[in-house]
């Protein structure tokens, strides 16, 4: 028999509700079967804990005295965004600090960036905006040099185009003749190590391969706070092959994501720096899945056995946009230590934290135990595999002439 | 004969010891084995080299000791690549680079272990792990 958002809701107000990871519901519906184990289960949660790259921070500082519309500002010596009005300002995640080598003197360190100002002003820290204008009758400042703290911040948000996406390639390098530096980390020359960064059966996406539960307005934990989807990622695309029980084979569906940074734990919004690639920010997010029917316990019954990815040479194919995976594999087998490929057995090296998934999963079945997280209806669904118009690669229309449309 | 003992040091050579023999003196000296896990010159032209020891436990004591007399700093290994645990976030980013499985993911708590007992202080860990978690002291 099917339940309701509502029915759940009222269970999870009453005390009543029974609240399960992603984790313990695959061996539970191993056990039960999916029909049982929907009577029983009310609530699957999931939790991921990785570098989402696509990620940043809305932040409105407050009017100076005197007024100052501020056209190019730097915290902690990190570029912010200033193309909106006068004080609002956008901290991207993965900008880096000026005057930092980059990769001038191969591999870059990249020791500070967009990410760490975001998480310093979630942890409290005080961080020092630099700001310039040029000036206008009603905003005359022109200058500004002071710290800034998180509390005297109006609004402070995150505001993310891209997170939590729904499986993803495992790296490995086979052409070059060194270890190559990339965002999967470093990947090791002659297929010396297969670098991947899901958690697998605990990954948000993965546990509702078709968005059945999830879309625009759905609640979520982010961050260590409670906060929203607010469109489909960029790059979302459901189109590609699937399982037969549903689950993409590649990177498919993403999440456009909100939160209220001054809510956040430091913990779950940490800076990162990859070695010879640059910044990023290592985010946690997680989901409360309602187990409307039987459907919903099969998906979220789905164990790392059930999840494939595909190993992808990050050396070459990737960088060019050619060739195809080496081949697929499990999320079991990754887990396992060492996969097989080419004959060889070659180590594997996770990116996203499989510890701090399972707390993050953890962490929500406690805030839906205790009533402190509803369940919420999308107020619309994301495109799905049949309306979706997938993901397009750049339209490359070189300019030469005066030949514009 | 007494049982024996295994030791793993890490030796700075002051710019004027860096022309003399002093370890195959102190090896011949107190009758121990070695082995070389890391040797380095630094930018202020020291000597740098972590050592394995086997010998009978009084006999490394005493090799140590000479060599100090010499002038040659040592310390034990362990102390010098530590890990800031409130930093790690068990990603996991370290285990592929480490070329003595002294960082290794455990595959029941899917934690990163951090065993200073195999740790050879070669430092590629430092700038590689993610949330910059790993510090080498020397």
């Amino acid at each position: 028999m099917a339940k309701t958002y509502e029915e759940i809701n009222a269970k999870i107000r009453s005390g009543d509700v029974v609240v399960v990871t992603a984790e313990e519901m695959v061996g539970i519906v191993a056990d039960l079967g999916p029909a049982e184990a929907a009577q029983k289960i009310d609530v699957v949660t999931t939790g991921t804990f990785g570098p989402m790259c696509s990620s940043g921070a809305v932040i409105n500082v407050g009017h100076t005295t005197p007024r100052m519309k501020i056209t190019q500002a730097w915290i902690n010596d990190v570029r912010v965004e200033c193309g909106l009005a006068a004080v609002d300002m956008y901290i991207g995640a993965t900008a880096v600090a000026e005057g930092d080598p980059l990769n001038r003197e191969h591999p870059g360190l990249f020791s500070y960036g967009g990410a760490h100002v975001i998480h310093d002003l979630v942890a409290g820290h005080d961080v020092r905006l630099r700001a310039a204008a040029y000036g206008t009758d009603c905003y005359p400042r022109k200058e500004l040099d002071s710290w800034l703290n998180i509390r005297d911040l109006n609004e402070a948000y995150m505001l993310n185009p891209r997170n939590s996406y729904q499986n993803y390639n495992v790296a490995v390098n086979q052409f070059s003749d060194r270890d190559i530096y990339t965002y999967m980390g470093v990947v090791k020359k002659d297929l010396g190590s297969a670098n991947y960064c899901s958690a697998g059966q605990l990954s948000p996406l993965l546990n509702d391969p078709y968005q059945r539960t999830i879309g625009i307005g759905t609640r979520i934990f982010i961050g260590g706070a409670q906060g929203f989807v607010y469109w489909q990622g960029t790059q979302h695309d459901p189109t590609g092959e699937r399982t037969d029980g549903g689950v993409p084979k590649g990177g498919a569906a993403t999440l456009g994501t909100i939160g209220d940074l001054k809510q956040m734990d430091p913990r779950y919004v940490v800076g990162v720096s990859f070695l010879g690639y640059g910044v990023s920010l290592a985010l946690g997010i997680g989901t409360a899945i309602p187990i409307l029917d039987e459907e919903m316990a099969a998906f979220t019954g789905v164990s790392d056995a059930d999840i494939v990815a595909p190993v992808t040479d990050y050396s070459r194919n990737y960088g060019l946009n050619e060739g195809a995976p080496l081949r697929r594999v499990s999320y079991a087998e990754l887990k396992s230590g060492s996969i097989e490929l080419e004959g060889r057995t070659v180590p594997t090296t996770p990116l996203s934290s499989y510890v701090r998934a399972r707390e993050i999963a953890g962490e929500l079945k406690s805030w839906v135990q205790s009533g402190k997280f509803l369940l919420t209806e999308p107020v619309q669904a994301f495109p799905g595999p049949s309306d979706s118009p997938g993901f397009k690669m750049f339209n490359n229309r070189p300019v030469e002439e005066e030949g514009c449309e | 004969m007494s049982e024996m003992a295994e030791s793993r040091i890490v030796l700075h050579f002051p710019k004027k010891l860096l022309d003399q023999p002093v370890i195959s003196t102190a090896i011949q000296r107190y009758h121990l084995s070695f082995n070389i896990l890391r040797a380095n010159i630094t930018q202020d032209q020291e000597g740098l080299m972590v050592l394995g020891l086997e010998g009978e436990p009084q006999s490394i004591e005493a090799a140590v000791e000479w060599m100090r007399e010499q002038g040659v700093r040592v310390r034990p290994l362990d102390k010098d690549v530590t890990r800031d645990d409130a930093r790690c976030t068990h990603c996991g980013a370290c285990v592929v680079v480490c070329p003595t499985g002294a960082l290794a993911l455990d595959l029941d708590s899917r934690e990163v272990i951090f065993d200073a007992e195999q740790c050879v202080a070669c430092g590629i860990c430092v700038p590689v792990c993610p949330p910059r978690a790993m510090s080498i002291h020397f």
